[in-house]
């Protein structure tokens, strides 16, 4: 499936505007703040019912419009495909697949598979364990229905948990009985997502090394480690071993709610040795990976958005990633760049068929 | 909201609106439907209100309703005295009743463990549980409580409790629902159906 219009009404900073577009490669190119990057959120809109930058809605209005309306004509296969979205102010989204509206907008969500590559990908280096988990946990919940509902029964868990042990910390008591109840449902549901996690950086790990090896043209060594309290040991008898812990902190120590995902180069640790542009290697590869095993579970082409990739990475690499991407192993893609000639200079080279846009002041010309 | 400046008014519809499930707007409405009435018919509501927080007891054996200190279903010498059905509230008994399956005694717990509402074992009517099943044991006792997480917990919970007491502790069954079709079934339901299949033979008794 690939996007072949795309039609938009006051979205952030673009009155109206219609895109033929390409089914193999597109550029947006042109200067800082004209309106690339809106466009490939409008892109992302149509997959996921929402903006991957700003979560309020209404703020990707047009200041001083009444509403927006981002429409997308798909081909899939033989059949056309339109998806609308629509916004008024202070009322309902409306999301609409062949002029039907949805129930429910998880039901759209994963039809038109989607990775979305930006500068914010930092974050999976820099920021705590959170962002990490989620990385992982989204993943394995697009293959794995019983994944989500496994872990929302474990937070649960956990949160009732964590609340008895601050009561009897309030109330000065204990009763072990009652701690027990959670911990038998901590351990249940702690050991299925511990195994899906580990089954899954498994499984991961080596198409992440393969596109990482591919960009980088072999320089680097690098690997996936699943950082669990569980790899000590047996999950029942940590809870128990760690009780005083506990209840002196009134806290869960122990569990998959603590799981990290450490990225490793050349042995060492990425955020404190890698380099600026292995770290951007490391998650180009990260994401084509991810992209590939969303590919091979949903059967369906993936749509690849990548902004402002040209940052920190050598001319080298980017056109190893250009060669990637333009293989057509993905599906459609969408590239930006504020330099009009980089990009599709590498793919006049490398004979890869694209198109370009250029962007003005949320105007859009076909170059 | 309402713009009545009767305080008797105002005190009726904000009684009613603290109910669960009634809105403000519904609140007036019923009430100004209740002045329409004679005023004999109104006395008459009071009156049953008023009864009830007079006279409404708990049995003091399973927390059920009743007008006496032993409810009819705990006097009743037909019911079976060596099984026990823990239900988490009075409609419970109610549903269960219904099915016409039951001959047993109840026990009402007001509630099940819940620490993220506040809610521990001797919140609710559980101490009263494991003292009534010390002091006359049964040789059953049926959980049939909520199929959630807490409703495992306070199963789990009370297993544990009476576990040196030699009392066979069952919970109703959970499964795929009858008239339900397989493939409309979710996975969770069908995964438990599938370990805690039944023989055959026992589902030819049935009505
Ligand atoms: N709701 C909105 N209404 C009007 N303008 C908006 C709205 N939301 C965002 N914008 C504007 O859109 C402009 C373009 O943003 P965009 O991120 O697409 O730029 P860009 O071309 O990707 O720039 P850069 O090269 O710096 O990344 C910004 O000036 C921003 O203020
Ligand atoms: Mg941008
Ligand atoms: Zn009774």
């Amino acid at each position: 499936m690939f996007l072949k219009q795309l039609s938009i009404l006051n979205f952030k900073n673009y009155e109206e505007a219609q895109l033929e577009l390409s089914e193999k490669i597109n550029c947006f190119l042109g200067n800082n703040g004209e309106g690339k990057t809106n466009l490939l959120d409008a892109i992302y809109y149509l997959s996921f019912c929402k903006s991957y930058f700003n979560p309020i809605d209404s703020q990707n209005i047009k200041h001083e419009s009444p509403f927006f309306v981002v429409e997308g004509y798909y081909q899939n296969k033989d059949k056309e495909e339109v998806i609308y979205c629509g916004l008024k102010r202070n009322q309902k989204k409306q999301f609409k697949r062949n002029k039907k509206n949805y129930d429910k907008l998880a039901d759209h969500i994963g039809r038109i598979p989607l990775v979305i590559i930006t500068p914010l990908d930092i974050l999976l280096i820099i920021d705590g364990s959170d962002i990490r988990r989620k990385f992982v946990d989204g993943i394995i919940s697009q293959y794995d229905t019983s994944y989500l509902t496994n872990l929302l029964a474990y937070n649960k868990a956990l949160n009732h948990r964590n609340l008895l042990l601050k009561s009897f910390w309030i109330n000065r008591n204990f009763d072990k009985d009652s701690l027990d109840v959670w911990d038998d449902q901590l351990v249940q549901y702690g050991n299925l997502i511990y195994a899906s996690r580990k089954k899954f950086i498994d499984d991961f790990t080596p198409i992440f090394q393969k596109y990482y090896t591919e960009i980088s043209k072999d320089q680097e060594e690098v690997a996936l480690e699943y950082r669990s309290q569980l790899n000590e040991g047996d999950f029942e008898s940590l809870l128990k071993e760690n009780l005083d812990k506990d209840r002196g902190n009134h806290y869960s120590n122990i569990g998959i709610h603590k799981d990290d995902l450490l990225f490793k180069l050349g042995g060492l640790q990425l955020k404190k040795f890698g380099s600026q542009g292995q770290q951007k290697t490391y998650l180009l590869a990260l994401k084509l990976a991810q992209a590939e095993l969303i590919k091979n579970i949903s059967e369906e082409d993936v749509i690849i958005l990548l902004d402002d990739i040209y940052d920190k990475l050598d001319g080298k690499r980017m056109s190893q990633l250009m060669g990637i991407v333009g293989s057509g192993n993905f599906g459609q893609v969408f590239i930006t760049d504020t330099n009009l000639e980089r990009i599709p200079s590498i793919l006049t080279e490398e004979k890869i068929n694209f198109k370009s846009f250029k962007i003005e002041e949320g105007s859009v010309k076909d170059v | 909201m309402h713009q009545i400046s009767s305080s008797p008014f105002n005190n009726a519809v904000e009684k009613l609106a603290s109910l669960p499930g009634i809105g403000n707007k519904t609140a007036l409405r019923l009430v100004l439907q209740l002045l329409n009435r004679d005023q004999k018919e109104i006395e008459e509501f009071g009156a049953a209100f008023v009864d009830l927080s007079h006279q409404i007891q708990y049995c003091n054996s399973c927390f059920n309703i009743s007008d006496t200190p032993i409810c009819d279903l705990c006097s009743n010498t037909s019911r079976s005295n060596d099984l026990i059905c823990v239900v988490e509230n009075i409609l419970d008994v109610i549903a269960i009743e219904k099915t016409n399956q039951f001959s047993g005694k109840f026990h009402v717990l007001g509630g099940i463990i819940s620490p993220m509402e506040g809610i521990g074992p001797n919140d609710i009517k559980i101490p009263e549980l494991i003292a009534r099943i010390t002091e006359n044991p049964p040789k059953e006792i049926i959980m049939a409580l909520s199929t959630t997480m807490e409703g495992d917990a306070t199963n789990f919970y009370i297993y544990k409790k009476l576990a040196n007491l030699n009392i066979n502790v069952t919970t109703i069954a959970r499964g795929v629902g009858i008239g339900d079709e397989i493939e409309y079934t979710d996975e969770l339901t069908l995964g438990r159906s599938l370990l805690n299949r039944i023989p055959f033979q026992n589902t030819l008794s049935l009505k």
